[in-house]
């Protein structure tokens, strides 16, 4: 035991002396949330209109009136219809709406610069809510889970994801690796230390600087960007250090197959980060990808966690439906567990 | 140890596929002796050290050290011998202190004898206001010469030193030698790989590797004589001019 322990403060001593790692790694997953939570986000603000008016009447000043209050657009006025091709082809507008009232009848056509689809599609869906908004619509919506539509409901889960594979498998692969370059590998092998407890005295450390920053990124979560965690966070906490422990083993097993601190960084960047930012669904939806890469996602550990998060945090659903996604990254565990072990033990 | 050798081999034999590293080498080294074990790049010698520390198997053959068999027990002989490797290696962005704790910790002392070793270790290598200093801060003979007490500090019975003096002056090599023969004296065997073969002359024996055998194995003068040679420069050149392996 107190073997163990001066292996724990050692490593402790290495993390905390480095300062600058240390600092990135407390400092971007704030980064990170207040960024995404606030400056990017899918929403469409700020969308450029104008309108083209053959006559007025009630019903086209009245929706100018909408267009000019809603907090979505940015009103840029009256235009006759001939200036609205080229204020597009310039992007000093976004969208076009025209008016064309004919004996009490207003019929509506949008343009749209569609140039971005998504920005295209959104502003039609908000104009057509503006233009609509005056009739009775026969549709009755209701969004549940997320009633504002705040992106940074979307994307928390997913930097989470995302931090905990590039802390817990990239951290602890490249300081195992670094004391195999240094030499010092050497030195805790030939001595009567276990080659487990060697290895446990690097996991621990990082699993406690995970659980801090969990902590950190699920008191901004819910203090700043509101998500409401209160009724859930104890089945929230034990899904994700289910995925730091996977994270971690992920990092171990990394260490066994490379030899320098190089593409350990290379091998836990390209293999592990870049899959979990495209094919994770923190920002493309899975439901969207051809079917060859929806396959290739169900391997990326971070898919189900994002998805057990996202039924966790957000919809608030109690652990029962969340089975399929603990019982995968539980088996991921187990099946990396066993590979790193026997990868470690031949190396010995 | 009931024979009086701190390492007895017999017939030791590595091999990795269709190559062996070390072939069929046996001999013993006695308590308090200091043994150079000297080859060219790719003899086999870090191949030979490894069966030796417990960190690999031997394919066949058999051996022990401090008493204890490299095959069956290498977690005792891990408890009773000390290590320094080629490459200098203390934890850098550790102090000297602590270092040494670790080290020690790592080797079951308790606490109190940390204390005392680490104050006598200042004491003798006069390293006391050093001791807070990290250890990549200070210059690389003492560095070599803390990896050495750290390596004895649990008074092991075989310290295995793999290229100690790896890039350092002759002045601080002759210094470091001198801890050398102080373990010695009080009774921990010496198991030294090198490439300096003046430093080979400070050894009670030497082995010389070559190709994975040991083509020769005396004290310094014997082998001088042996080989009607007047340095041990010359005489290692006789021995390895038929290596084929190596650079």
């Amino acid at each position: 035991m107190p073997v163990f322990i001066s292996m724990i403060k050692k490593e402790a001593l290495h993390l905390m002396r480095d300062s600058r790692t240390m600092t990135v790694v407390l400092i971007m997953p704030l980064v990170l949330l207040l960024l995404f939570g606030f400056a990017i986000s899918t929403e469409v603000n700020n969308v450029n209109v104008v309108a083209v008016v053959h006559r007025h009447d009630d019903a086209s000043r009245e929706l100018i009136e909408k267009l000019r209050a809603n907090p979505y657009f940015t009103f840029k006025g009256i235009v006759p219809f001939c200036e609205v091709e080229p204020m597009l082809r310039k992007g000093e507008v976004d969208a076009a709406v025209i008016l064309d009232c004919d004996k009490g009848a207003t019929a509506y056509q949008i343009i749209v610069d569609a140039s971005n689809p998504s920005i295209g599609q959104t502003a039609t869906g908000y104009m057509e809510s503006v233009i609509n908004g005056g009739m009775v619509s026969p549709v009755s919506v209701r969004t549940l889970y997320n009633p504002r539509l705040k992106s940074a409901y979307n994307f928390v889960p997913g930097i989470m994801g995302m931090i905990f594979i590039l802390i817990c498998a990239m951290m602890t692969s490249v300081s195992i690796v670094s004391e195999k370059e240094t030499g010092t590998m050497n030195l805790l092998l030939v001595s009567p230390v276990r080659p487990r407890t060697i290895i446990l005295g690097k996991i621990v450390p990082y699993f406690i600087l995970s659980c801090v920053i969990l902590a950190l990124m699920l008191a901004i979560a819910y203090s700043v960007l509101g998500l409401p965690l209160s009724s859930n966070i104890v089945n929230v906490v034990w899904v994700s250090l289910l995925y730091i422990v996977l994270a971690l083993l992920l990092g171990l097993f990394i260490s066994t197959i490379v030899s320098t601190q190089v593409t350990a960084l290379l091998v836990s960047g390209v293999l592990l980060m870049l899959p979990v930012i495209m094919l994770s669904g923190m920002i493309f939806p899975i439901e969207n990808m051809p079917s060859l890469l929806q396959y290739v996602s169900c391997v990326i550990p971070a898919r189900w966690y994002i998805s057990a998060m996202r039924t966790l945090m957000i919809q608030q659903l109690p652990v029962s439906y969340v089975v399929t996604e603990v019982s995968v990254l539980s088996g991921m565990a187990l099946a990396v567990l066993f590979l790193a072990v026997k990868k470690f033990n031949i190396i010995q | 140890m009931d024979n009086g050798f701190a390492i007895s081999v017999r017939n030791l034999v590595k091999g990795f596929g269709g190559f062996t590293a070390v072939d069929n080498i046996s001999f013993d080294v006695r308590r308090g002796e200091i043994f150079g074990f000297l080859g060219a790049n790719g003899a086999g010698k870090t191949t030979a050290m490894r069966m030796l520390c417990g960190l690999s198997c031997p394919t066949s053959g058999s051996g022990t050290v401090a008493g204890y068999d490299i095959a069956r027990q290498a977690e005792e002989i891990k408890r009773h011998i000390g290590y320094m490797s080629q490459k200098f290696s203390l934890y850098g962005d550790l102090t000297v202190s602590e270092n040494l704790t670790l080290f020690s910790t790592v080797y079951g002392m308790s606490d109190k004898d940390i204390r005392l070793k680490s104050d006598m270790i200042f004491k003798t290598l006069e390293m006391e206001e050093m001791k807070n200093c990290l250890v990549k801060d200070i210059p690389v003979g003492w560095k070599q010469k803390l990896a050495f007490s750290a390596a004895t500090m649990h008074a092991p019975d075989v310290v295995f030193l793999d290229e100690p003096t790896g890039g350092v002056d002759p002045v601080t090599r002759r210094k470091f030698w001198e801890l050398i023969y102080q373990a010695s004296s009080q009774g921990i065997t010496i198991f030294v790989t090198t490439h300096y073969l003046d430093e080979a002359e400070y050894c009670n024996r030497i082995s010389i590797m070559v190709d994975g055998r040991i083509k020769a194995l005396d004290s310094p003068e014997n082998l001088k004589k042996e080989y009607a040679s007047g340095t041990m420069d010359e005489v290692f050149r006789i021995v390895a001019k038929d290596a084929k392996r190596g650079d």
